[in-house]
C-alpha cells in the first residue's frame, strides 16, 4: 500500500504509477470507515523510552498507545467514563482491600503469544507499582495480584484503597506489557522499552533515530475488523512551524497536540481540505499554575496572594495568551472534570484597586518609586503559553507596584531551580490534571514531600488542617463521600491559595478532511486508534 | 622531508592537545550548567524522589564531578565514546549514524557557498565599480543579513508549501524503501532547500573576499607588467588578478568548516534533517553531558583535519608558505 501514498518527492522522482495516483482527494462524508491507507502525521520528540507501562506520560502515549493497550480507556459516554479494553469489567470490595478484573478472551501478543491474567500480575507488580512514574504512588499499597484462572486478576491491598481511584488511573496508568518477554533480565534495559510489544491495534515496525516512527496494522487484533488503518508513520518535525507547512503541503495529514502554534490556527483553518479540532482531550487537561514561594515573608502573607490574585486578568489571559482556546480557574480541579469539580469556592475576579488595598493592609506600601517590593519570575519553559503568560504575569504585578524580575531558563535548569534549589519567588508551572485529585493534584500542595520531586509543594507551604484533609479523603472507600472531601479541599485551597490556578487548557489537532473518527474519545490522541481511516 | 610532511607533523601533535583542552573545557562548562539529565528526564514524567534517586544512580549521576570526568577520560584513551543517557546507546554509533548527513549537508552547502561565491567574485572583480559589482555585492549582503532559519522558512513556503516542487523537510521520503540510485536522487532532492538555505548565507563571505582581494590586485605592478605584455583580459583576470585573490578565500574556508557545524543545528531544525547539529541541541537539552562531548570531539576532529588540509592546500598554492622549515 505504501507506495500508492500521494508525494511530491514521487512526482519528481518520475514515477507513473505515482502520478496516477495524485487525483485530488474527494471531500465527503462517508458513513462507514475505509480500510486500508497509511497515516504520516508529526511528531515533536523521540522518548527514550517507549515503555508506556514504565513510562506514563503523554509523550510515550501518543505512540505507544497503538501498540500497548490499557485495561481500560476513558470515554465520553461510558460508565464512569470508561470503557473496556484488555479488561471488560472490574469490581471493587467493599473494604477497599481488593479490586477484580475480567479480563477479555482470545488476545494474543504480537508475537502470537496468548495474552493472559499472569501478564497483568507481572506488569502490575513488576512494573507498575515499582517503576512507574506515576504507579508508585497510586498502587504503592498493592500486595499481591491473585490470578485464580487465566482471565481473572484480582489486585490485593495491604491497606484500604478507594475504588474511585483505581477506576480514575485505569487509562493513564494500566498499560499492560508481554511477561514473557520482559521476566527475563533487567526491566529497564529490555530491549523491548524501545521497540514495544503490546496487544495493541498496530505493531512496532521500525524506528529511524531523527526522521521516522512506523507502525503497521496487527492482522490478529481483537476488535472486529479492526483497525482500519494499514500504517501509522509518525514523522519527526523537531521545528514547531514546519508542522503547518507539512499540513499544507500535503506531507502530512495530522498534526495533534498543538503542533501547530495557536496564532497559525485561524490561518490554517481556512486552508481548503484542512480541519481544526478542539475536541478529543477532555481528559488531558493541564492547568495554568502560579506556584508561590512561602519561604518569602511577603508571600507567606495570605494578603499578598490574594491581591496578586487579584490582579490577574484571567479572561484576558484566555483571550490574549490562549487566543480563546482555554478556560479561567477557579481552583486546583478543571472545570471539564465531570466527577469532582465544584465552582462554590472563593474567587478573585479582576481588581486591582482591591489588589492595592490589600497590599497596602498587609503592611506593604509603595515606595517613592512606586514599588511595593521586588522579587523574581521563573515561567516554565514548556510551553509558550506558560512564557508569555509569565510576560503578561510581570505588567499585572508591576500595576500592584510588585516589581518582578523574569528569569528564563532551558527545561532542564527550571526544573532545578525551582523544585529542588527553590530558587525562586514565583513561578508559572503547568501541572496535569489526570482525573482524580489524589494522582497528581494533592502533591501541589501537600507538604512534606522531599527536595527535588518535580511538579509538588516546593514552595514551603504547609498547612495541616489541608494536609489531614489529603490524607482523609486518600482513605476514603466511599465514592461521593470521597468526592465531597475533594470538593472541600478545592473550597480550601481556593481560600488559602497555596497556588493560584488562573486557566486551564488543552491541545489542537489539526488533520485533513479525509481523517475519518478524529476526537472520539477523551483521551483520543493517546488511545489506540483502532477505528481512525482514511477516505482516499 | 618535504614542507607538506613537516607540517603535518607538526599539526598532528598539536591537535592532540586541543582536543583535550575542548573535551575538559566542554565538561567542565556542561558541568556548570543548571540541572542534570536526570532533571531533564523528568521534565516529561514527573516522579518521586525514589524513582529520582534511582535514575541519579543507574546513570552514574550520583558521583563526583571529578570521578566522571577521569572516568571518561580513561573510557576516552581505550577509544570508547561512553553510552548516552538520553539514548540509552552507544555514543558511537549513535553519532556514526547521523555524521554522513551532516558531512553531506555541510559539504554541499560549503560547495556551493565557496564556489558560486568565489565564481561570482571573479565575475565581479573583473571590473570593480561596474554596475554588475554593484549589484552582486549588495545582493549577497543583503543574503548575509537575512537569519538563517528565516530564509529556510522562507524558502519552505515558497517552493515547497506554495509550489510544491521540493519536500518541505527530511533527509529522504519516509520508509519508501528505495535503494541506489533512486535513494541517492531522492536524499539530493530533499537535500536542495537545506543546502540553499545554508550555503546562500555564507556566499557573501567568499564573494567579497574575492572581489575585495582582486580590486587590490588591480593596482599591483604586476598586473600593469601583464596588461604592458598585451596578455588577453581573460588570462590576466583569471590567472594573475583572481589566483592572487584565492589564497585569503583557503584560508576562511577552513575557519568556515567551523562555523558551518553551528549553522547547521538551525537549519537541521527547520528542515528535520537528522544530523549532528540538531543531535548536539537534544544532548544540550537533555544534559546529555557525553553524548554532548562525544559530538564536540567528532567536530573538532573535522575541523582540525579540514584546517590541515587547507594548510596543505596552501602550501600547494603558494610556494613560500612551509618553505622556512624546510631545512628545520
Amino acid at each position: 500500500m505504501s507506495e500508492l501514498t500521494i508525494s511530491r518527492r514521487g512526482l519528481l522522482a518520475g514515477s507513473a504509477l505515482l502520478l496516477a495516483s495524485t487525483a485530488l482527494p474527494t471531500i465527503g462524508f462517508a458513513q462507514t470507515p475505509k480500510k486500508g491507507g497509511r497515516l504520516v502525521l508529526a511528531a515533536d520528540s523521540e522518548p527514550r523510552n517507549l515503555n508506556p507501562a514504565i513510562v506514563a506520560s503523554n509523550g510515550v502515549f501518543f505512540l505507544s498507545s497503538k501498540i500497548v493497550e490499557t485495561l481500560a480507556e476513558a470515554s465520553f459516554d461510558g460508565k464512569d467514563g470508561l470503557q473496556p479494553r484488555l479488561a471488560l469489567s472490574w469490581e471493587g470490595a467493599a473494604d477497599g482491600l481488593s479490586v477484580t478484573f475480567q479480563l477479555r478472551d482470545g488476545v494474543k501478543w504480537h508475537d502470537g503469544k496468548p495474552f493472559t491474567s499472569a501478564d497483568v500480575a507481572f506488569s502490575a507488580l513488576q512494573i507498575w507499582k515499582p517503576l512507574q512514574n506515576l504507579g508508585r504512588t497510586v498502587f504503592k499499597d498493592l500486595a499481591a495480584v491473585d490470578t485464580p484462572d487465566e482471565l481473572t486478576a484480582i489486585f490485593k491491598f495491604a491497606k484500604p484503597t478507594p475504588f474511585q481511584l483505581i477506576r480514575n488511573a485505569l487509562p493513564a496508568l494500566s498499560s499492560v506489557v508481554p511477561k514473557h518477554l520482559y521476566e527475563v533480565g533487567k526491566i529497564e534495559e529490555n530491549p523491548a522499552n524501545n521497540a514495544p510489544v503490546g496487544t495493541g491495534p498496530f505493531k512496532f515496525a521500525e524506528y529511524k533515530a531523527g526522521q521516522y516512527y512506523r507502525l503497521t496494522r496487527n492482522d490478529a487484533y481483537w476488535g472486529k475488523d479492526e483497525p482500519y488503518l494499514d500504517e501509522i508513520v509518525y514523522q519527526v518535525l523537531p521545528d514547531r512551524t514546519s508542522a503547518a507547512a507539512a499540513l499544507e503541503a500535503e506531507e502530512i495529514q495530522l498534526a495533534a497536540f498543538s503542533a501547530v502554534p495557536l496564532a497559525d490556527l485561524d490561518r490554517i483553518s481556512k486552508v481548503p481540505g484542512l480541519k481544526v479540532i478542539t475536541k478529543g482531550y477532555e481528559g488531558l487537561t493541564y492547568q495554568l499554575v502560579v506556584e508561590v514561594n512561602h519561604r518569602r515573608k511577603e508571600l507567606a502573607d495570605l494578603k499578598v496572594r490574594q491581591a496578586i490574585a487579584h490582579a490577574i486578568d484571567k479572561d484576558f489571559v484566555v483571550k490574549t495568551v490562549f487566543l480563546g482556546y482555554a478556560a479561567t480557574a477557579t481552583g486546583p480541579v478543571p472545570k471539564n472534570d465531570p466527577q469532582f469539580y465544584t465552582a462554590d469556592v472563593p474567587t478573585y475576579p479582576f481588581d486591582v484597586a482591591k489588589a492595592n488595598a490589600l497590599l497596602d493592609e498587609a503592611g506593604y506600601k509603595r515606595a517613592d518609586d512606586g514599588k511595593r517590593f521586588a522579587l523574581k519570575l521563573l515561567p516554565a519553559p514548556y510551553f509558550n503559553e506558560t512564557k508569555q503568560f509569565g510576560d503578561y504575569l510581570r505588567q499585572a504585578l508591576a500595576a500592584i507596584g510588585i516589581d518582578a524580575e523574569i528569569v528564563n531558563n532551558d527545561s532542564a535548569a527550571h526544573i532545578k531551580a525551582v523544585y529542588t534549589d527553590h530558587a525562586f519567588d514565583l513561578a508559572v508551572g503547568p501541572p496535569v490534571f489526570r482525573g482524580d485529585p489524589a494522582i497528581s493534584t494533592t502533591i501541589l500542595v501537600q507538604s512534606g514531600i522531599p527536595d527535588g520531586v518535580p511538579f509538588s509543594n516546593q514552595g514551603g507551604y504547609k498547612n495541616a488542617e489541608l494536609d489531614a484533609l489529603i490524607v482523609k479523603a486518600s482513605e476514603t472507600l466511599d465514592t461521593s463521600a470521597r468526592t465531597e472531601l475533594y470538593k472541600e479541599f478545592q473550597k480550601k485551597v481556593a481560600a488559602d491559595l497555596p497556588l493560584i490556578n488562573v486557566a486551564e487548557w488543552s491541545f489542537i489537532s489539526v488533520a485533513r478532511d479525509t481523517v475519518g473518527n478524529i476526537a472520539n474519545n477523551p483521551r483520543w490522541a493517546v488511545s489506540n486508534w483502532a477505528d481512525t481511516y482514511l477516505e482516499s | 622531508m618535504t614542507r607538506a610532511l613537516i607540517l603535518l607533523r607538526r599539526r598532528l601533535v598539536g591537535s592532540v592537545f586541543v582536543l583535550l583542552i575542548v573535551v575538559i573545557g566542554s565538561f567542565l562548562l556542561l558541568e556548570a550548567a543548571p540541572g542534570d539529565a536526570v532533571d531533564a528526564y523528568i521534565v516529561s514524567t514527573g516522579g518521586d524522589a525514589g524513582m529520582i534517586e534511582l535514575l541519579r544512580h543507574r546513570w552514574g549521576l550520583d558521583q563526583s564531578e571529578l570521578t566522571r570526568l577521569a572516568n571518561y577520560l580513561w573510557a576516552l584513551l581505550r577509544l570508547d565514546l561512553g553510552q548516552s543517557v538520553t539514548f540509552s546507546r552507544p555514543i558511537r554509533e549513535i553519532i556514526l549514524e547521523r555524521l554522513p548527513t551532516t558531512l553531506i549537508l555541510m559539504g554541499s552547502a560549503t560547495a556551493l557557498s565557496f564556489g558560486l561565491g568565489s565564481a561570482l567574485g571573479i565575475y565581479a572583480g573583473a571590473r570593480p565599480g561596474s554596475l554588475r559589482d554593484r549589484f552582486l555585492s549588495i545582493g549577497s549582503l543583503a543574503l548575509y543579513a537575512v537569519p538563517g532559519f528565516w530564509l529556510g522558512l522562507v524558502l519552505i513556503v515558497v517552493f515547497a508549501v506554495d509550489l510544491r516542487w521540493l519536500p518541505i523537510g527530511g533527509i529522504e521520503t519516509i520508509a519508501s524503501g528505495k535503494t541506489g540510485f533512486s535513494r541517492a536522487a531522492d536524499i539530493a532532492v530533499h537535500l536542495v532547500l537545506p543546502v540553499s538555505a545554508l550555503g546562500f548565507i555564507y556566499l557573501a563571505l567568499y564573494l567579497r573576499m574575492m572581489r575585495a582581494g582582486m580590486a587590490e590586485a588591480w593596482r599591483q605592478d604586476f598586473v600593469l607588467a601583464a596588461r604592458a605584455r598585451g596578455l588577453p583580459r581573460r588570462r590576466i583576470v583569471l590567472a594573475h588578478v583572481a589566483r592572487n585573490a584565492l589564497l585569503p578565500l583557503v584560508t576562511m574556508l577552513g575557519l568556515q568548516s567551523a562555523q558551518m557545524l553551528g549553522g547547521s543545528v538551525v537549519i537541521e531544525s527547520v528542515f528535520a534533517v537528522p544530523g549532528l547539529g540538531r543531535l548536539a541541541q537534544e544532548a544540550v537539552a537533555g544534559r546529555d553531558t557525553p553524548l554532548l562531548l562525544g559530538i564536540i570531539l567528532f567536530s573538532a576532529v573535522l575541523v582540525v583535519v579540514i584546517n590541515l588540509l587547507v594548510d596543505l592546500a596552501y602550501a600547494v598554492l603558494d610556494p613560500r608558505v612551509g618553505a622556512g622549515e624546510a631545512s628545520a
